[in-house]
């Protein structure tokens, strides 16, 4: 199986049961670049899948906790170059698939080519890249199925259907599923009216789908079961670990439904 | 025959941006997937409409009544006499709001209008594009909201005032290097929150495709006049064409009409700062490297790890880290030279256009002067024509503090 499959598999046996799977997101280094390797841990622990994001200096895609996060760790010195290097050195790997979520030009900056082969070394299973839309990303999709490894295509409520088939064919590990036209971090919740554009999106799909944007708790759970295979936490988490909240704890009262 | 020389026949014959929006290597489209059909639905309205009869109508007469255009072309004599060279100079600083920045901001308003936007928003560095889209949306009815960032709201305050005063909102950015890159940024942001009822009114040659594209059609009517009306008083071509890049819009207006001229040479004034060492100056073309940044593949100042820099600039127009990907292809083709004119510089020729010619220059055309001044010297009695992209009103506060501030 390769790297990229184990990423759907991980989703799917999470959500034998009919629960979404939790994509857990995770800025590396925040809150702090020296307990990386053990936030991780814990965390890998309680998701199915780790979405860990490398900082920039401008995410245009996301809201006001994750540029703080993303401040801090570059304030940090946390580089891409440093959080292979600490990946690389979780010996044994965690059972739990690995992604990196990373705007384009610190992928480019490493080069694309040296990046799958860092990424394969470290145990990274994909790449999710919000500002590489599907008609760029040929080189970069190529660089990293070479070695086996995912690149994530993410969809919107916007995207045309036509051009949704194309992007689902072109999916590896899951098809990120974005519930709004906007940025992360809103306190909004999900749209009522986002299950049909789900449904659509599951129906064009070969592997799983996760929904992101505006997962906050248990209620858009609830709200998407049935409707995606996943759903990726990502701002919510960032809050808690900025309150000195137990991530386990939280992750866990999510699935089985009882506050923390 | 040299893959440069054939990317230059391919510019000149018309044929870039290609079908994937790109000038060569550079340019694309590299932003969220919520804002694609955004972009596609940007550029059918760009194919439809932009040389369409109507528009090009509404647009010219619009220029010609309420823009003032064409602008003038001065031969500066006395400046001429000090410094060697015949100095002619491009008066966007006599187009209506004080700038070129108007040519782009109004095209792209009636464009907005025709694409049924109902809302408009705006990103600005030195206040001039945030003030020609105030005054653009005034003029069409269209609510307008402008982001800035804090650092320039404080330094281009008359500019923010004037703003307010036609009618939009300003929001101060505070997050990130709080400049012209941030404010980006934001209105990015707020247009992946509204993609298809709000339109991005973008102020400079970057971005996306199509805007490299759509802002130099709207802006190359700057070239267009100054060759028409050099040509038109000294029957033959100057020898030279000087604008100052920070993004690169003026500078590719006034290009584009002499790309072709090879005779014609081309040099293009980025903000040179305080020096070459980084974060020193915004000088992108000439210490900068390939990357991606606010959605298209160009020339950026990054680090190492691909962390975009912290830039400085006297001039808060010219205070940016990347550049549009036209000119990245015209400086690999070595069709245009990109050279820089520092902080110190910019501010004597500010001090020297006042003096000998009556005119107060924004400090973001008073670094193509200080090009123009080093040109002069190599080429003592030949002819330049410089792009005076903006008036200087809006940059009092910085001359309070350094040409006023050394005087009793």
């Amino acid at each position: 199986m390769s790297a990229h499959e184990r990423i759907s598999a991980a989703i799917r046996a999470a959500n034998a049961n009919g629960e979404p799977a939790l994509v857990a997101y995770l800025t590396a280094g925040f809150p702090s670049r020296a307990r990386f390797r053990s936030d991780l841990r814990r965390i890998a622990a309680a998701a199915d899948v780790v979405e860990i994001g490398v900082p920039f200096t401008d995410p245009m895609a996301d809201g006001v906790t994750i540029q703080r996060s993303s401040h801090a760790a570059l304030e940090q010195g946390v580089s891409l170059r440093w959080i292979l290097a600490e990946l690389e050195a979780i010996l044994p790997r965690l059972a739990t698939p690995l992604l990196l979520m990373s705007y384009l030009n610190p992928l480019l900056a490493f080069g694309i080519e040296s990046l799958a082969v860092a990424a394969e070394r470290a145990g990274v299973a994909g790449f999710i890249v919000p500002d590489l839309p599907f008609d760029e990303g040929d080189a970069m999709h190529a660089a990293l199925t070479a070695r086996g490894l995912g690149l994530v295509q993410m969809v919107t409520p916007v995207t045309s259907e036509e051009r949704l088939v194309r992007i689902c064919a072109r999916g590896q590990g899951f098809i990120y599923a974005v519930t709004v036209t906007g940025i992360t971090g809103r306190n909004t919740g999900v749209p009522a009216d986002v299950t049909g554009y789900l449904d659509t999106v599951r129906r064009h799909a070969h592997v799983p789908v996760c929904a992101g944007f505006g997962i906050r708790g248990r209620e858009q759970l609830t709200q998407l079961r049935g409707h995606v295979d996943g759903v990726v936490i990502g701002s919510a988490l960032v809050e808690l670990l900025e309150q000195g909240g137990d991530p386990v704890e939280w992750l866990q009262s999510l699935r089985n439904g009882r506050r923390p | 025959m040299s893959t440069n020389s054939d990317a230059l026949q391919a510019l000149i014959a018309g044929r870039f941006p290609d079908e994937h929006g790109r000038f060569g290597a550079f340019g694309g489209r590299y932003v969220p997937e919520t804002l694609i059909p955004a972009l596609e639905r940007l550029a059918e309205g760009v194919r439809v409409h932009l040389h369409d009869t109507e528009f090009r109508q509404a647009l010219g007469s619009e220029l010609a009544t309420w823009v003032g255009r064409p602008t003038a072309l001065t031969y500066a004599g006395r400046l001429s006499a000090e410094w060697g060279a015949h100095i002619w100079l491009k008066r966007e600083d006599l187009a209506h709001t004080g700038a070129h920045k108007i040519n782009n901001a109004l095209g792209q308003a009636l464009l907005a209008q025709r694409l049924g936007a109902r809302r408009i928003v705006a990103e600005t560095g030195a206040g001039q594009h945030g003030v020609a889209s105030a005054a653009a949306c005034a003029r069409l009815g269209l609510p307008c909201t402008v982001y800035m960032g804090a650092i320039d709201m404080e330094r281009q305050a008359p500019n923010v005032g004037r703003m307010r005063l036609l009618g939009a909102q300003v929001v101060p950015v505070t997050g990130g290097d709080r400049t012209l890159r941030a404010a980006i940024d934001e209105a990015l942001r707020d247009w992946v929150s509204d993609p298809l009822g709000t339109y991005y009114l973008l102020g400079s040659a970057v971005g996306p495709h199509p805007y490299p594209y759509l802002v130099r059609e709207l802006q190359a009517v700057i070239g267009r006049e100054a060759r028409a009306q050099f040509q038109e008083t000294a029957g033959r071509l100057p020898d030279a064409v000087i604008a100052c890049v920070g993004g690169g819009s003026n500078a590719i207006g006034m290009f584009h009409a002499f790309v072709p001229d090879r005779g014609v040479e081309i040099i293009g004034i980025e903000a040179g700062g305080r020096g070459a060492m980084l974060g020193g100056n915004a000088a992108t073309l000439s210490f900068g490297r390939p990357g991606v940044l606010h959605g298209s593949y160009s020339m950026l100042l990054q680090d190492a790890d691909g962390q975009i820099q912290e830039t400085h600039s006297v001039s808060a127009g010219l205070d940016y880290p990347g550049v549009g990907p036209e000119h990245a292809l015209l400086a690999q083709t070595g069709r245009v030279r990109y050279a820089t004119a520092g902080d110190e510089e910019s501010l004597a020729a500010v001090r020297a256009l006042c003096e000998l010619e009556g005119i107060l220059p924004a400090l973001e055309s008073a670094h193509a002067l200080a090009g123009a001044r080093h040109w002069a010297r190599a080429h003592a009695g030949g002819t330049v024509v410089v792009c005076l992209s903006g008036r200087g009103d809006k940059d009092m506060p910085t001359f309070q503090q350094t040409l006023l501030a050394e005087r009793p």
